[in-house]
């Protein structure tokens, strides 16, 4: 035991060390980003104060009002069909994102794997520009392409394909689009790391016994590319399901998600513990879909 | 079994030692580059378009009448537009400052006391901001910064400031934790073997080798601030529109091409800066 001491505290000391240089950052986030949280967690269990704002006493009303509603005349419970309206409006709206960025990413990504070591850092980062690029100039990108007099409809009217412009902007197709455009490098960028450690020999093992190109996909490629794939859908479902800005700009004011409904009820609504309850509703949800994604990559560790 | 066509490959094929019935290349499979360049295509038309039009004579977003700058010049002589800039630039260097220097303590102190309880802790707590909806985080500073208002009666950018500096933090924690990692830690210790005490082999050695690390994590923190919309603006009190939130409220009247010309200076700034990142943090070959 003796023998062990020195050693110990030398540990110790080290553990003391980094607790200490790290502290200013933890204090920082603690008061700038996780404390607040917390704050909100009360909030959601407290009452409505009359112009914004919460009162007490304490109770579960808002966590009720997130999915039912009360008759203000007979008091009979139904359930709530705007918000419904609107959490699923959010959810499809993430996983239709997901589906089409992955859809339009393993190619792109397959693609910058697959070219020449020169240009593949060229293509890489053509890939990152717009990942970097200010998500609100991305949103007005595109919709200067998709709006009435805009590039989409000019074209199609040009070519005699339609008559009259298509109304996509101020539409949930116009989220969807949006998303799909912005969240696209979040997929590319980790399909592109799991690719670029796969060894395309495998391809060709299997080419040469006799697998047909549907089966290369789906038993050699598919398998391989998973981390990366879980990965690209957890990086790109997270932000789509709390996106704020695309639908606000793109989606118009009727076709809300979770994330302007969330703004709605500290603003014109006026009912902060029912924008609490929500907020920490999606948090939850994102909590869970990463917890997913953590056990998957443990399974992933397994497996190897 | 299908008979499966093969295009040339783009890759010298390894030389086959028996001759092969079918060659394969992956760098073909049918249909992945031409989803691929229309990926790229539809990447980068949107923004090549919103470049051009900046340059627009017309009023118009979509009838070109010619080139003109008059849409920089409107924009520049825009005291919003003025007032605005100097705030974010304000906001992201103050923001990125802070951000990086805690975090280079924190890169420090999690990748260079070896392995000790509640590093792993520590390690997601700094990478929470990248996990929370943002807009989350927005109410909640909303909320708590409404209490500080009502009780300290400050208005100023120091809420902003806080905000920023604490969503940067892991975008500043990552790159400079990825070259302490990758530092060779015998330097240090051929430094303290030659009588150096710990703090002129930080100062002489490991700062001068962490150097391109912490200025790439400033000048995404830098970048990261810049463009941040939903948090700031919940955060910022009455008349304290940034670039990005200042674009947003234009969302909401008739767009003139002066959004475009914002759009293309900032552009141009982000380029600029991931150009300055790139060249700092590639290898030395």
């Amino acid at each position: 035991m003796t023998m062990a001491t020195p050693e110990m505290t030398a540990r110790r000391r080290r553990a003391r060390a980094g607790w200490l240089l790290s502290t200013p950052a933890l204090v920082l986030l603690l008061c700038g980003a996780a404390g607040p949280l917390l704050v909100v967690l009360v909030f959601s269990f407290l009452t409505k104060g009359g112009y914004g704002g919460v009162e007490l006493p304490f109770t579960a009303e808002a966590w009720f009002r997130i999915f039912f509603q009360r008759d203000i005349f007979d008091g009979t419970v139904s359930a709530a069909d705007a918000h419904i309206q609107i959490f699923w409006r959010s959810v499809w709206l993430s996983l239709a994102t997901t589906l089409i960025t992955f859809v339009l990413g393993l190619p792109t990504a397959w693609f910058i794997a697959t070219r020449p070591a020169r240009t593949r850092t060229l293509w890489l980062f053509l890939i990152t520009i717009p990942f970097w690029t200010n998500l609100l100039i991305r949103t007005f990108a595109i919709m200067e392409v998709i709006r009435n007099e805009g590039l989409l409809n000019s074209a199609l009217l040009g070519l005699g394909l339609i008559d009259q412009p298509l109304q996509i902007l101020f539409t949930d197709t116009a989220t969807l689009i949006g998303m799909a455009y912005v969240y696209l490098p979040l997929m590319v960028l980790p399909l592109y790391a799991a690719i670029d450690r796969f060894d395309m020999r495998l391809l060709e093992a299997g080419h040469d016994l006799y697998a047909s190109r549907w089966a290369l996909l789906r038993r050699v490629i598919l398998p391989i590319i998973r981390p990366g794939l879980v990965a690209g859908c957890i990086l790109v479902f997270i932000p789509a399901l709390g996106a704020y800005v695309v639908p606000r700009v793109l989606g118009g004011g009727k076709n809300m998600m979770v994330g302007n409904f969330i703004e709605l009820q500290f603003g014109q609504a006026r009912n902060w513990p029912l924008g609490a309850a929500l907020s920490m509703m999606l948090l939850l949800v994102v909590m869970a879909a990463l917890l997913v994604y953590v056990r998957a990559m443990a399974q992933e560790g397994r497996d190897d | 079994m299908t008979e499966i066509r093969v295009a040339a490959p783009a890759t010298p094929a390894r030389a086959p030692a028996a001759p092969r019935r079918r060659p394969f290349s992956a760098a073909s499979l049918p249909g992945f580059t031409a989803v691929a360049l229309l990926s790229f295509a539809a990447l980068y038309l949107p923004i090549l378009t919103l470049v051009v039009f900046s340059f627009n004579a017309s009023p118009s977003m979509s009838d070109w009448g010619g080139f003109s700058l008059h849409w920089y010049r409107d924009a520049w002589e825009n005291d919003a537009v003025q007032e605005a800039t100097v705030r974010s630039l304000v906001l992201a260097t103050l923001a990125a400052t802070i951000a990086t220097a805690v975090a280079t303590l924190a890169a420090l102190g999690t990748t260079r006391q070896g392995h000790f309880r509640g590093r792993t802790a520590i390690y997601a707590f700094i990478n929470q901001p990248l996990m929370v909806p943002e807009i989350v985080t927005a109410v909640a500073l909303l909320i708590v910064f409404g209490v500080v208002r009502a009780a300290t009666g400050y208005q100023g950018l120091g809420y902003l400031v806080l905000a920023h500096s604490a969503f940067c933090v892991p975008f500043a924690y990552l790159p400079i934790r990825a070259r302490l990692e990758g530092l060779d830690r015998r330097l240090e210790l051929a430094a303290a073997d030659l009588y150096a005490t710990p703090l002129q082999a930080f100062r002489r050695i490991t700062l001068p080798l962490l150097a391109p690390g912490i200025v790439a994590g400033f000048m995404l923190a830098f970048v990261i601030s810049l463009d941040d919309v939903v948090i700031t603006e919940f955060v910022k009190s009455a008349g304290q529109d940034t670039l990005a939130t200042y674009m947003l409220g234009q969302f909401r009247r008739t767009l003139t091409p002066e959004v475009n010309a914002i759009s293309t200076v900032l552009l141009a700034f982000t380029l600029v800066l991931l150009a300055g990142v790139f060249l700092v943090t590639r290898k030395r070959a």
